[in-house]
């Protein structure tokens, strides 16, 4: 009887539990469900008071609506462009840096890599000002260039990169080095398809980033058909600012990819989280 | 023989090869930057004229003398020390929970973390809404329960209120995967054992779990405190910094001197302060924390 009513116990608190943690999941995901059901819903509806949850009629209206009104087509075009650069660049630049801290003995190598975790401390704004004025003096601002240069590389890609290197046997590399392969061919060849999982979490992070970026293209974009996808937002926000119907519409363009890619990168999200927390 | 030592001898000429596109974007863009925003700290200049006035240590007291400093340096303060404890607080136990038996896990991790990929700007945007002082959902569910409507946006101390429940919201997920990884570098004979001298579910958290986190803890804090330093995506979206400036935080004062009024100096001065703010806390992690993690 007394086990009996401890399994009883047992089983309500586990209820008791499950019931508290998808109420709280819930209520972390309801701001985002709640956009994505407003962005289908007419005007009135929205403004209707009690609020109602489901849209009684699915507008897909307010996306076109807000394609008209901005040029969102446009500025994803920008964002992927720049997203895509910026990721591609950093996985070659920082796999080519990683592989001579990780594998080339070279003079002052130790102190040039303290050098590079050293930047990792230097907060964007302390440099986000010489950087504008470095980029007008060279007539970047408002280009591609200035979104996609300064993002080409990063010393916490680099970083990430030298510790995948330092875990794979060298045995691979000197037969491949006997067989006369050069160094360039051994990274390419060798170290770059042994570590897929490194060069895939740190692409959906780098993506992510620029994806989301906002300060900098802030800063460095001026013209329209320059915007990203995020600034456009912004400033779509800022003209239309009590259209919500256009505005959640907005809003779920511009979350849209990355919440897509992170459904089915998820693994790569969590290990990059958990590796940036292992910087030091 | 002789090609083996020929080809070392070229190792140090291969390593420039390979760091030199990361050395020259680092150069350009960082290491330049830095000593030329250092410079700048101590000139007036408004970026177009020719000359660089300079004026010493002006910008910096001239800061450190100013009441609009001061204050948006309190709203950094009080927006960093309401968010991270309470957001950590949370993910710490959603953490918890996540770590024992508990039927779709995946499900819930995937939950608590989507908002950290969702943009600012985006979230920023949804939360406006739901704060709507006339047609929100915040004020609405708020109403059910018997709370008067709240003007979220427009009252100075409840915009702060608002900026923070959203910063909470937006990095509980990392927080709570920075946990998890803790929580499962404790072993489990450690429960077990206090199992065995009777101990119940909330002593074991707070005698075995808090105390194991410890480094988990300090690393999330410190990170914590230096990102939530930096924010401006959601301020510059959800309130401008407004009301009457008050959810103006470092950045965007840094922001509104160095790109609206082209202070280049005294914003150069701002930023200055903040890097040194975040030296500090730097230095005190790398201090404290020597702990190494496993991956798992």
């Amino acid at each position: 009887m007394n086990r009996k009513k401890q399994k009883i116990s047992k089983f309500s608190k586990s209820l008791l539990l499950h019931i508290l943690i998808y109420v709280g999941a819930l209520l972390t995901v309801a701001p985002f469900i709640w956009m994505v059901l407003t962005s289908f819903k007419g005007m009135g509806e929205i403004l209707s008071y009690p609020p109602t949850f489901f849209p009684e009629e699915f507008k897909f209206s307010n996306y076109i609506r807000a394609f008209q009104a901005a040029s969102f087509g446009r500025f994803y075009f920008n964002t992927f462009l720049v997203a895509i650069a910026c990721t591609l660049g950093q996985l070659v630049t920082c796999s080519m840096a990683a592989f001579a801290f990780a594998r080339l003995k070279f003079k002052g190598r130790n102190a040039l890599f303290m050098l590079f975790l050293g930047t990792m401390m230097i907060p964007g704004q302390v440099t986000m000002i010489p950087t504008f004025i470095i980029l007008y003096w060279l007539g970047w601002i408002d280009t591609y260039w200035a979104l996609i240069v300064p993002g080409l590389a990063s010393a916490f890609g680099t970083f990430l990169m030298r510790q995948f290197f330092l875990t794979i046997p060298r045995e691979l590399e000197d037969a491949a080095y006997i067989d006369g392969c050069s160094r360039f061919g051994v990274l390419w060849r060798i170290i770059l398809p042994l570590s897929k999982p490194a060069l895939a979490t740190l692409a959906v992070f780098i993506f992510m980033f620029f994806f989301n970026d906002f300060l900098w293209p802030l800063i460095a974009i001026n013209s329209e058909e320059m915007r990203t996808v995020q600034l456009g937002l912004a400033v779509f926000r800022d003209r239309y600012i009590t259209e919500w119907d256009l505005l959640m519409a907005g809003s779920v363009t511009a979350t849209l990819p990355i919440i897509m890619i992170f459904f089915f990168a998820q693994k790569y999200f969590i290990k990059g989280i958990t590796l940036s927390g292992l910087k030091e | 023989m002789s090609k083996k030592i020929k080809f070392y001898k070229k190792e140090s000429f291969s390593a420039i090869l390979f760091l030199s596109p990361t050395l020259i974007i680092f150069s350009v863009f960082i290491l330049l930057p830095v000593v030329f925003s250092f410079y700048l700290s101590f000139h007036d200049w408004n970026m177009f004229s020719a000359d660089k006035q300079y004026v010493g240590f002006d910008n910096y007291s001239k800061m450190l003398t100013s009441a609009e400093f001061w204050r948006v340096l309190k709203n950094t303060a009080v927006y960093t020390f309401c968010t991270v404890p309470l957001s950590m607080a949370v993910a710490l136990v959603i953490a918890f929970f996540l770590n024992k038996k508990i039927i779709g896990k995946k499900f819930l991790r995937t939950a608590f973390f989507t908002p950290v990929v969702i943009s600012a700007v985006a979230a920023a945007v949804i939360w406006r809404w739901i704060y709507d002082p006339n047609f929100g959902l915040l004020n609405y569910v708020l109403g059910l329960i018997g709370i008067p409507a709240i003007n979220w946006i427009n009252n100075p101390t409840a915009a702060m209120s608002a900026l923070i429940i959203m910063g909470v919201w937006k990095s509980l997920g990392s927080n709570m995967i920075l946990y998890l990884a803790g929580l499962q570098g404790i072993p489990d004979h450690y429960y077990e054992a206090a199992e065995i001298d009777g101990a119940g579910g909330w002593h074991k958290f707070w005698r075995i779990t808090v105390p194991l986190l410890g480094p988990t803890t300090f690393f999330i804090l410190v990170i914590s405190i230096i990102g939530s330093f930096q924010v401006f995506d959601i301020v510059y979206v959800l309130t401008y910094g407004g009301p009457l400036g008050a959810t103006k935080v470092l950045v965007f004062y840094l922001y509104e001197h160095a790109f609206k009024f082209f202070n280049m100096g005294y914003a150069s001065a701002a930023a200055y302060i903040l890097f040194a703010i975040i030296f500090i806390l730097t230095l005190l992690q790398t201090k404290f924390m020597r702990t190494h993690y496993t991956i798992k």
